[in-house]
This record gives structure tokens, C-alpha cells and sequence, in this order.
């Protein structure tokens, strides 16, 4: 079978990914959410799994973590919520995560439960590229997941080529230098930037996460790549707004 | 090359590494290629070298601790680095890094603390050089160690809280590693332990060698003798025990002793000993030994020394006790409290809370000691930064 991603691609322009976290606001949240963006025509979705330390996150979702964990989310709990999802959801799904919990948790049984699942890509942004490559590449590829990279505004020409030979899926387009929900460049040094990736003729499709968060930053972003990820704004969205399928498609439409 | 050092892959046996996202790789990648040439250029040799003399007031004594030696039954010297200025190792490794931070052209530095140590060495360099300065400190340890926020300030540093997780030294490191994504250009970070992402840990303890260089150095003018049977330090992340055990572990006859903190005790869930109660796992970019749940979420550890109150260790350390190299042993609070009072009152030198795990560590080996043993204690630091514990818990 063909990854979801992939079919995705060949048929849909411009898309729209959401992040939320796993467990939040309550434990039993991640279905509510997950089928309440399927019905709002979200193209794809990233689910966080909560973690203690999350480097590369701002306030808002480093606080989401911490109420997911103390509701009692962890990737065996997750991995049960989602266990049957393929039989209502059909957009493509993605665990975003770091690295320690999965290795906690046995990294091809993790892959392996993933797929069952029938999750279809993976981002651990801690888990190093070339180390990726080496060690964990063909055992990702035989439960069907894709892995996939981020890229930076500070990433060499070079090393985005090297990453983008390898890669499947797509590429995450870190937006600018900085965590998430917190984006503090300019407009001008993003397009120079999004042009730049642009102009390297990459293999792989581009999306755009970081500092997205409504209906101009979105369609900024799609006109330098092939679509855009947003996650604080939603996180910080079902916090105040809950997670109906009325509240979802109120903030998935005042995107697109 | 030493078989126990850091690999070209940045890897110690299974430890190591560089767990980094992919928005610090270009950062930590330039550091990578440029610390050994610079570590190891007469320039900068000539410049780190005259500011411990001039400056930090090296080299630091190594002092024959004659009562303690009849005591434990074994001839005890310390190695005092408490002597150095600002009271603690710490300013080794942060006048090395921001040497090494201009030589690349960064202009603004930033650092993580728990206690404040490391953030007052690197303010004090930082004010000596000419460096902008933030300093990272979790919102508790703010307010807790209230004079080395004023000293850091007053050295003209910005302290931030830490205002995520249990807003301790863990987070402190976080938010750290978040300014420097969010600032790649400009910023050096300055790690004030043997942790992190390669090559932080060999940096760390290539500045921090300083130590064992001087001690086997001044051990022999000593004794006369080539080596010592034992060298002891305490450790939280390792930099102490890094560079109090460098210049020795090539000498397989040396033991060498790290000393955890074992907390309230090891097995009462309020431990900071990681080697002993840890698993592996990733913690700050290395894959090392450290305190998590069953789910893999690095748990708050605790320890009366703010200094050792780190969930993870130095991926080096790990390795070294993996493969028996380095023996580790645990203190509890009390029997550092009882250390602590034990050096004050016979040797007249009040040490800090850190430093007096070491010094526990003496009761535990007594009964292995023969009485030629030779034995190196660091001293890591001075203890006025732990009288108010101390007044509370020893009543002197």
C-alpha cells in the first residue's frame, strides 16, 4: 500500500496541517480532536506525544505536555487511543515526539505499534539526521513510516541537499530561528528564506511550521511551499474553546 | 589518544552523542569543528593559561590534610579548588569557553544554573571580557539562592527564570538550549557541566584538566612518588570529577572514585544518583545515565547540594563506570552534612555541600585503605554559599 502522504501529495495542492498534543485538554481528547479535523477538511495531522523536556517548544505546548502527562498520556496510552482509527480517519497521521520516551518504549516497537495503527510518518526532532540514516532508516522503512526532517534558516545549502536525498515524505520548513509559537522575524527574511529552499529544486515536498497561526500566515506560506503546519495557535485554540467538532471547524475555517 | 576518550563520532562506547534538533545542528556542528584548534592553538593556550595564574589564582593548592590522614587511616590531599576565585572549579570552564566564544566571533554569552555557581563564574568572566551575559536560572533556585542572583546581577548579567517544568537547573537548561535556537548567530551557550550535546562534554573536560594536571604535578613534588592509589570527587554532571580524574585515567593502578548524591537515600525516590539509580536514556543531547519514569520522562531529582541536583550525569561518566573504570559510590545528605562538619572542624576549611560528598566517601573506602594508600580529594568549592544550610542543619 501506497503511504498516505504520498497519495496526499499527488492529489492535493496548498495544504493545511494541524498539531495538537496528545491528552489535551483532557485524556480523552485525542479522538474528539483527530475526528473533529478530518471533518473540518484538514489535509493531515501531527500528533504531539508529551514529554518532559521539550527543547524545541515554546510556552504554549511545553504546557499542554505537562497537563497531557499529569492526565496520564504516554505513547502505550496514545498508541491504544489510536489503535482503531483507521476506521473513520483518513487523512495521513504523524507522531511528533522526542526521542527519549520512544527509545524508553523499544524504537521498533514503537515503529512496529505505530503502523498498526496505521500511522504513516514520524517527527522526532532530536533524533539526529545521520543517526537516523545509519541505525533506524530500514527498519522505519519496513513498517511503512516515513521520517521526517526539519530544516532550519541556519541549515547550510548543503546540508538541506543532503537531507533531502534521503529523505521521504516531506521536509519540515522550520519558519525562522526560534521555537515554537514564538516567531520574531520579519515577513522579507522568511520569503528570502522560503525562496531560497524554493530555488534549491528539492526532491521532496516543503511544508511550513512555526509561527503559522492564522489565515495570512497560512496563505503567506503556500505561496513559497506546498502548504503549512499549525500548532500553537490550535493548542492554545481547544484550551480556550474546547474540542468540539462545532469549536474545530470554527478554527479551521477562519484559516481556509 | 586515550581509548577512554570521546570517538571522532562524538561517541563514549554507547554514550555520547548529539541529540540535537536540527535548528541547533548548524551551531553545535561549527563548535565541533573549530574547539580542538582552538583548544590546542599557542594563542589561546597562552591567554587561558595566564588568566588562571593572574586571575583565578592557580595553580590551586594541593594540601597534605594530616588529621583526616590519621583518621581514615591513609595519606589525604586535597586538591583545593575552593581557593579559586569565585569560590568554586566552575570558573575554569567558564573562562576557557568564553575565550574560546570570541574566538569565533559571538558577541552575547548565555549559561544555565542551579545554585548559581556556574552563572557567577560566567557572569565574572563575561564582566572581565567584555561579553554581554543572561544567565538562566529556574524560578526556585531564584529565589533560593538569592546572593548569587545579586552577584551575577551586580556583575552586570541579566538573570531569567525559568518559569517551565519544576523550574530548577533541568529547566534552566532547557530554556538555555531555547534562546540559543532562537539566536544562532550571535550567542555562545556556556555549559557549566560535562553534559550536553558532543562536544560540550569533552570540552568541558579538556578546560576542567586543569585540576588533575596540577595535582599530579604537585603530588609528585610531594611525595616523590609518580602517582597516587586513589583520586575522589563528587558528582552531579561531572565537571569536577571530569577534570579531576583527566590527567589519570590512563594510569590503570589509580582508582578513581566518583561520589553521588544519594539524597534522603537511594532507594527512598528522593535521590539524585544517577549512575546508581538511573537508566539510560537522552537528557540535553546526550544519551547518558539519568533519572526518568517508566514512560521515559526525566523525573526532578533531589539532593541537599543544589550543585549535584541534576537528573542526568556526563555521558563520560557513564561510560567510565560502565566499563569499571570509574568506581561510584552515593553520600546521602546526612553523611555529607557529617563530612562537611568532620573538615571544618579538623582541618579548619568549611567546604561546599557538593564537595563534602566527596569527602563522605573517605568513612566508606577506611576499611580498604592500607596506610601508604596515597588519596586525592577535589574540593571542588568553598562552602559560604551553604552556611545558611549548614546554620540550619548543624546548629554550629
Amino acid at each position: 500500500m501506497k503511504n498516505r502522504i504520498d497519495e496526499m501529495f499527488e492529489k492535493k495542492q496548498n495544504l493545511l496541517s494541524i498539531y495538537f498534543t496528545a491528552g489535551f485538554p483532557a485524556l480523552e481528547d485525542t479522538m474528539p480532536v483527530l475526528r473533529g479535523l478530518e471533518k473540518a477538511g484538514v489535509d493531515f495531522v501531527e500528533i504531539g506525544m508529551p514529554f518532559s523536556d521539550p527543547l524545541a517548544d515554546g510556552p504554549v505546548i511545553q504546557l499542554a505536555s505537562i497537563d497531557a502527562l499529569n492526565n496520564g498520556m504516554c505513547i502505550k496510552k496514545l498508541l491504544e487511543q489510536i489503535k482503531n482509527m483507521r476506521s473513520e480517519i483518513t487523512m495521513p497521521v504523524i507522531l511528533m515526539g522526542y526521542i527519549n520516551p520512544v527509545l524508553h518504549y523499544g524504537i521498533e516497537r514503537f515503529a512496529a505499534d505505530a503502523e498498526a495503527a496505521g500511522v504513516d510518518g514520524l517527527i522526532l526532532p532530536d533524533l539526529p539526521w545521520d543517526e537516523y540514516v545509519a541505525k533506524h532508516k530500514a527498519m522505519f522503512d519496513s513498517h511503512h513510516l516515513h521520517f521526517i526532517p526539519l530544516i532550519a534558516p541556519q541549515s547550510p545549502d548543503e546540508r538541506i541537499r543532503h537531507i533531502d536525498s534521503q529523505a521521504e515524505g516531506f521536509i519540515y520548513t522550520v519558519a525562522s530561528a526560534g521555537i515554537t509559537g514564538n516567531i520574531k522575524t520579519s515577513v522579507d527574511y522568511r520569503t528570502a528564506y522560503f525562496d531560497r529552499i524554493r530555488n534549491l529544486k528539492l526532491r521532496n515536498k516543503a511544508v511550513i511550521g512555526f509561527g503559522i497561526k492564522d489565515s495570512a500566515s497560512y496563505k503567506h506560506a503556500c505561496e513559497h511551499a506546498d502548504g503549512a503546519i499549525i500548532g500553537t495557535a490550535f493548542v492554545n485554540y481547544v484550551k480556550e474553546n474546547g474540542t468540539s467538532e462545532e469549536a474545530i471547524k470554527k478554527f479551521v475555517s477562519a484559516i481556509r | 589518544m586515550s581509548k577512554y576518550q570521546v570517538n571522532e563520532a562524538g561517541l563514549y562506547g554507547r554514550f555520547g552523542g548529539a541529540y540535537v534538533p536540527e535548528m541547533l545542528y548548524p551551531n553545535v556542528e561549527n563548535l565541533r569543528k573549530v574547539y580542538l584548534d582552538i583548544i590546542n592553538s599557542e594563542e589561546f593556550q597562552k591567554e587561558f593559561k595566564s588568566l588562571m595564574i593572574d586571575y583565578v589564582g592557580r595553580p590551586t593548592p594541593l594540601f597534605y590534610a594530616k588529621k583526616l590522614s590519621k583518621i581514615f587511616g591513609a595519606n589525604i590531599y586535597l586538591k583545593r579548588e575552593d581557593l579559586a576565585h569565585t569560590g568554586a572549579h566552575k570558573i575554569n570552564n567558564a573562562i576557557g569557553q568564553a575565550l574560546i566564544a570570541m574566538k569565533m566571533g559571538k558577541t552575547r554569552i548565555i549559561a544555565e544554573t542551579g545554585a548559581g555557581q556556574h552563572g557567577v563564574a560566567t557572569a565574572t568572566a563575561c564582566a572581565l571580557l567584555g561579553l554581554k551575559c543572561r544567565v538562566y536560572m529556574g524560578a526556585v533556585d531564584i529565589e533560593r539562592q538569592a546572593p548569587n542572583v545579586a552577584r551575577m546581577r551586580m556583575l552586570g548579567a541579566e538573570v531569567t527564570p525559568a518559569l517551565s517544568g519544576n523550574r530548577t537547573l533541568k529547566d534552566a537548561t532547557n530554556e538555555a538550549l531555547r534562546d540559543w535556537i532562537s539566536n544562532p548567530e550571535d550567542t555562545f551557550y556556556i555549559i557549566g557541566s560535562a553534559v550536553g550535546p558532543h562536544p560540550y562534554p569533552d570540552m568541558v573536560a579538556r578546560l576542567q584538566s586543569i585540576i588533575s594536571e596540577e595535582a599530579k604535578r604537585q603530588f609528585t613534588e610531594h611525595t616523590g612518588k609518580a602517582l597516587p592509589d586513589y583520586v575522589v570527587a563528587c558528582i552531579g554532571g561531572g565537571s569536577n570529577a571530569a577534570g579531576s580524574f583527566y590527567h589519570f585515567v590512563d594510569d590503570e593502578s589509580v582508582k578513581l572514585i566518583a561520589v553521588e548524591a544519594a539524597g534522603l537515600g537511594l532507594d527512598s525516590g528522593e535521590t539524585a544518583a544517577s549512575m546508581a539509580r538511573g537508566t539510560e536514556g537522552v537528557i540535553h543531547g546526550s544519551r547518558t545515565m539519568l533519572m526518568q519514569t517508566d514512560d521515559g520522562q526525566i523525573t526532578e531529582p533531589y539532593s541537599i547540594s543544589a550543585g549535584l541536583d541534576y537528573p542526568g550525569v556526563g555521558p563520560w561518566h557513564s561510560y567510565l563506570h560502565d566499563i569499571g573504570r570509574e568506581t561510584v559510590l552515593a553520600a546521602t545528605d546526612d553523611e555529607a552534612l557529617e563530612a562537611a562538619r568532620l573538615l571544618t572542624i579538623e582541618e579548619g576549611i568549611i567546604p561546599a555541600l557538593e564537595s563534602a560528598h566527596a569527602l563522605a566517601a573517605l568513612p566508606k573506602l577506611k576499611d580498604q585503605f592500607k596506610p601508604t594508600d596515597n588519596v586525592i580529594v577535589t574540593i571542588s568549592g568553598r562552602g559560604d554559599k551553604d552556611m545558611a544550610t549548614y546554620i540550619k542543619r548543624l546548629n554550629p
